[in-house]
Parts: structure tokens; sequence; C-alpha cells
């Protein structure tokens, strides 16, 4: 019995080194996909090896999990469009805090009787993945643009229920880790479960539907946490180092994307961002030049390096496709073409990336922002398709922009600037953009994926 | 309580060595970046299959257990699988 123990010890560390080296293997995209396998393989290899445990004496139960999970997470991944991954993550991160509350749970009723370190930590447990799951469906139905209306949902004295309800959680935990075995303990760990549920929803529910990003890689890390908190109720240093990793994966990408949108984690987590658009005037001097897609075939068809700035509103009008084309006959040209990707160009961290990739735009052709602007002085025309809010050169210039200091794409300083836009609305912030404005630039109005075409024909025509 | 100090050590070297190894991993990969921590995070169910494996006697702990097997399973298949429909996706340029 030590010695099957000791060797499923050994099988733990093979998984987390797996785990490790699968993450080191996302550093470049062409190891990723080895990494991820090999990721899967050391997962494999611990569910085999806790199968083997002396205390699991039963299989039905497993048995009918493991199947019923395996049916519903093949489905979700093959059947979810990539413009939905956000909804798909936000929906994963809440069923790893299911996974790890339900699991404090079970430890509690199997054993009753806990010391108290032991008690403050399943109470732990159940908390962060409570506040997990239904945070994360809130996230969910909020990117889903369903049940709940992505803009902030804003009544007085929000934040005083929400301590309240924090308070009753924190009662509770003492009450409960005290004296685990007591008759009513049951009941206290279930009202702080349902109260952790509350303000789950309480959390997220005041958080606009632009913010959402940062939120879904929040939640990200929570669901580490909480696989973390349920490592340390079974003891299990497994659980404890890949709990850590998700967690700290989850915590880069939120400073990531609270940097990119330069706001702080409190300022995004307290909500309320969003909910009145300030739409304040501002004086922009310089006239608007509209132009046709032929005058526009000319700036493109002389051009020697060109830029895209694509925006979400590439990926709504579901032009990725159409891009990718102008791009081909761009290269057959002569000109050099790249993407230019904001950290916020998607609705979560890299999925414009993704988006583009998936249209088969080759991955050395998408440039990080930090890369693409010491070049912009050099690029004869940056186009910018479905963006407005992160190109905005006011984040550089005005100092009473509510976007000052958010870092953009810096798309006028390149010589001549197409804007692909449907109308002159103002992007997310309400913000009047001064670069539709500029000498340099020219605004091509209409949907982007009818001006693409046209361009697209003009270079064919002239062939 | 000893076990507990140990395992806080264990905690607070694999938090540094996430943060090492993550911080590498370039934007462009974020996405399967986050949807592959989605599948690691479905490592509770190392913990939620023992519970489910539990003898008789301890009906309700195995139910528990075998509810949260299928939503780490969720997590495990899901996330490894769309991440990798999702790297496959990346191309380099061919030449």
């Amino acid at each position: 019995m030590e010695d099957t123990r000791t060797l499923l010890d050994l099988i733990y560390i093979l998984s987390a080194i797996t785990f490790i080296l699968g993450f080191k293997l996302m550093s470049r995209p062409a190891t990723a996909r080895q990494g991820n396998l090999l990721s899967a393989l050391g997962m494999a290899a611990a569910v085999v090896a806790t199968l083997m445990f002396p205390e699991v004496v039963r299989y039905t139960y497993i048995l009918a999990g493991l199947v019923i999970g395996a049916i519903i997470g093949a489905l979700l991944a093959y059947r979810t469009p990539m413009t939905s991954m956000p909804q798909m993550v936000g929906l994963l991160n809440g069923f790893g805090g299911a996974a790890s509350l339900l699991v404090a749970w079970a430890e509690f009723v199997a054993r009753p009787e806990q010391p108290v370190y032991q008690g403050v930590i399943i109470w732990l447990t159940v908390l962060i993945g409570t506040v997990t799951l239904s945070g994360s469906l809130v996230a969910w139905a909020k990117l889903e643009e369903r049940y709940i209306p992505t803009k902030p949902v804003l009544y007085p004295g929000q934040r005083i229920v929400s301590i309240l309800v924090l308070a009753a959680i924190l009662v509770g935990g003492i009450w409960f880790a005290t004296d685990t075995a007591a008759p009513e303990a049951m009941h206290v760990l279930g009202v702080v479960t349902a109260l952790a549920f509350a303000l789950g929803i309480l959390l997220v529910i005041p958080i606009g539907g632009a913010d959402m990003p940062v939120v879904i890689s929040l939640l990200n890390s929570y669901s580490g946490i909480a696989a973390c908190a349920s490592g340390f109720i079974i003891q299990n240093k497994l659980l404890i180092v890949a709990g850590a990793l998700v967690g700290a994966s989850g915590i880069i990408l939120t400073l990531i994307m609270c940097k990119a949108m330069n706001r702080s984690v409190a300022n995004v987590v307290l909500g309320g961002f969003g909910a009145d658009t300030p739409g304040k005037a501002q004086n922009v001097a310089g006239e608007i030049k509209p132009i046709k897609p032929d005058e526009a075939y000319f700036i493109l068809e002389a051009a020697n390096s060109v830029v895209i700035v694509p925006g979400y509103g590439l990926a709504v009008s579901q032009a990725q496709h159409t891009v990718r084309e102008l791009m081909e006959v761009m290269e057959k040209n002569g000109t050099e073409v790249r993407f230019a990707i904001h950290p916020v160009a998607g609705r979560m961290p890299g999925h414009m990336n993704v988006l583009l990739a998936e249209a088969n735009i080759p991955y050395d052709a998408l440039v990080e922002m930090d890369a693409i602007n010491p070049t912009m002085d050099t690029v004869d025309v940056c186009m910018i398709i479905g963006a407005n809010d992160v190109v905005n050169p006011a984040a550089l210039e005005d100092r009473s922009s509510p976007l000052w200091g958010m870092p953009i794409i810096e798309a006028h300083r390149a010589r001549t600037v197409i804007v692909m836009k449907r109308s002159m609305s103002k992007g997310f912030a309400g913000v009047e953009n001064p670069l539709f404005f500029r000498p340099n630039t020219r605004m091509l109005f209409g949907d982007a994926k009818a001006s693409l075409q046209a361009l697209v024909s003009e270079f064919k025509n002239s062939n | 309580m000893e076990i507990l100090i140990f395992l806080l050590f264990i905690l607070v070297l694999a938090i540094f060595l996430g943060f090492e190894v993550i911080s590498k991993v370039p934007s462009l990969l974020h996405t399967p970046l986050m949807s592959g921590s989605n599948a690691i995070s479905g490592i509770t169910i190392v913990g939620a299959l023992v519970a489910a494996g539990l003898g008789e006697g301890e009906e309700a702990a195995a139910l528990i257990g075998g509810v949260a097997v299928a939503f780490a399973t969720i997590n495990v298949v899901g996330g490894y699988l769309v991440t990798d429909r999702m790297l496959n996706m990346f191309k380099k340029k061919d030449k």
C-alpha cells in the first residue's frame, strides 16, 4: 500500500512537469500544439494514477461523470465558433469553480469531523469556487448578450449589499470552521454556499460588457485558485501546483488587459464604467475627407508597405476572409502587408489573433502593438478596419481626453491613413477621434466587408 | 499543521514558477493560453475521482464527487480539445 502511494506520487510529479513544459512550449506558436498535447498526456496520467488509489472502490459515479463530462466537453470544443471563444472560456472557468466547490463539499460530507484549519480551507474553497461559478455565469450571459443586460447594472446601495453579504459569509465561516462536526454545520455551509453564489452575481453584474476581457481573465485566475484551495483540503501537491499555474496565468492576463485599457484592476472590478457615456464635446480641427473604393485602390496600389489595424467590427461583419483576399492581391502586387494587433482588439486576450488565424492569415503577419509602433513612420498606408479608440491619437496628445495615457497603435504616423467605418459614430469610450480629421487621413465609409470586396475586385480587374 | 506549511511552501514556489514561465507566452497565443489553463484547472478531477470512488455508506459524498467529476471532465476534455483546434489554425507563411 505504501508502495502504490509512492508510485502514484511519482506519476503526479511527472504530470506537474508536463504542465510546466506545456506552458513553456506555448512561448512559440511552432511548438505550442505539442505543448498542449504533452500537458493533456500528463493530465491523462494523473487520472489513471488516481483511479489506482486504494480508496477508489466504486466506479459507477466515476464512469457516469467521465462519460457525461467528455461528451459535453467535446461538443463545446468542436461546436463553439471562434467568435464565441470568450463565452466558452467563461463557462469553463465557472465549471472549474463548480468542480472545486463540490470536491470541498464531498470531503466535508464524507468526513464531517475536521480540524479547525481544515474547516477554514473547506469554507474558503467553497467560497472561491462558488463565486467563480456564479460570476462566470453572469460574465457568460453578458458576452452572449442574452438574459442579462451587457450594460453595467447599478442600483443604490450596491456596494453596501455586497459588503453585508461578504460579512455574513465570514461569520458563517467562523461558525462552520470552529466545529465542523456540529449538527448545524451542514446548514451553515449550505447558507455560505448560497450567499457566495449571490456574491459572485453581485460582483460581476455592475461591470460593463466592454470590460469582460478583464473579468474573464480574473475569473480564470479564480478557477485556478479554487483548484489550489481544494488541493489543500485533500493535501494533494499536484492540485496545488496546477492551480497555482492557472492562478498566475489569469493574473498576468488580467494585468496586461488593464494596462492596455489604461485602467487599474480596482477600477474595473468596482464596475460602473460605461454606464453613462460622457459624450464630451471636443473641438477637433480639420475636415473629413471621404473617398470612394477606386481612390482607395490607387493609394494601396502604389504602397510598398501596408499595415492593417483590425478591430472587433471586422469580426462582427465576418470580413476576416475578405481581408485575407485583399492581403493576397496586395502581396501579389509586391506590397508588404502586416496586421497590427492591439491587446484589446478582440473580446478576450489574444482573440483577434485567433480570428485572423482562422481566416488563414499566417501568424508571422500578425504584429504586436509594441513591435509595430517603432516602424510606423516608414509605413505607406495604415488601414483601419472597425477599430477606433485603439488608434485615437488623443491618448498621446490630449491631457483632457478620457483616453489620455492609453497605449495606442500610432496609425497617425503612417504616410496615409485609410479608415473604414460605417459612419462618424464614436468609439466604445464615446470619445471623438481627431485621427479622422488629420490631413493624411481618408475616410472610406460603408460596410467593412463590402468595401473590402470592392477593393479586392479593383485589384483583380486591373490585372 | 506541519503538512500545511509544507504545502504552502510548494504553493509559493509554484506561483513564482508560473509567473516566470507564463509571462513568456506571446500575446499572439493568449486565447489558447487561457483555454489551456481552463483544461489544467480541471485537475480538480483528481480530488473528484477519489470522492466519487468512495464505497458503500458514503453515498452522498460519492454522488457529489460524481457531479464534480463531470464538471472537471468538461474542463479537461473541452479545454484541451478547443486549445488544440485553435493552435492548429496558427500557420506560418508558406514560402
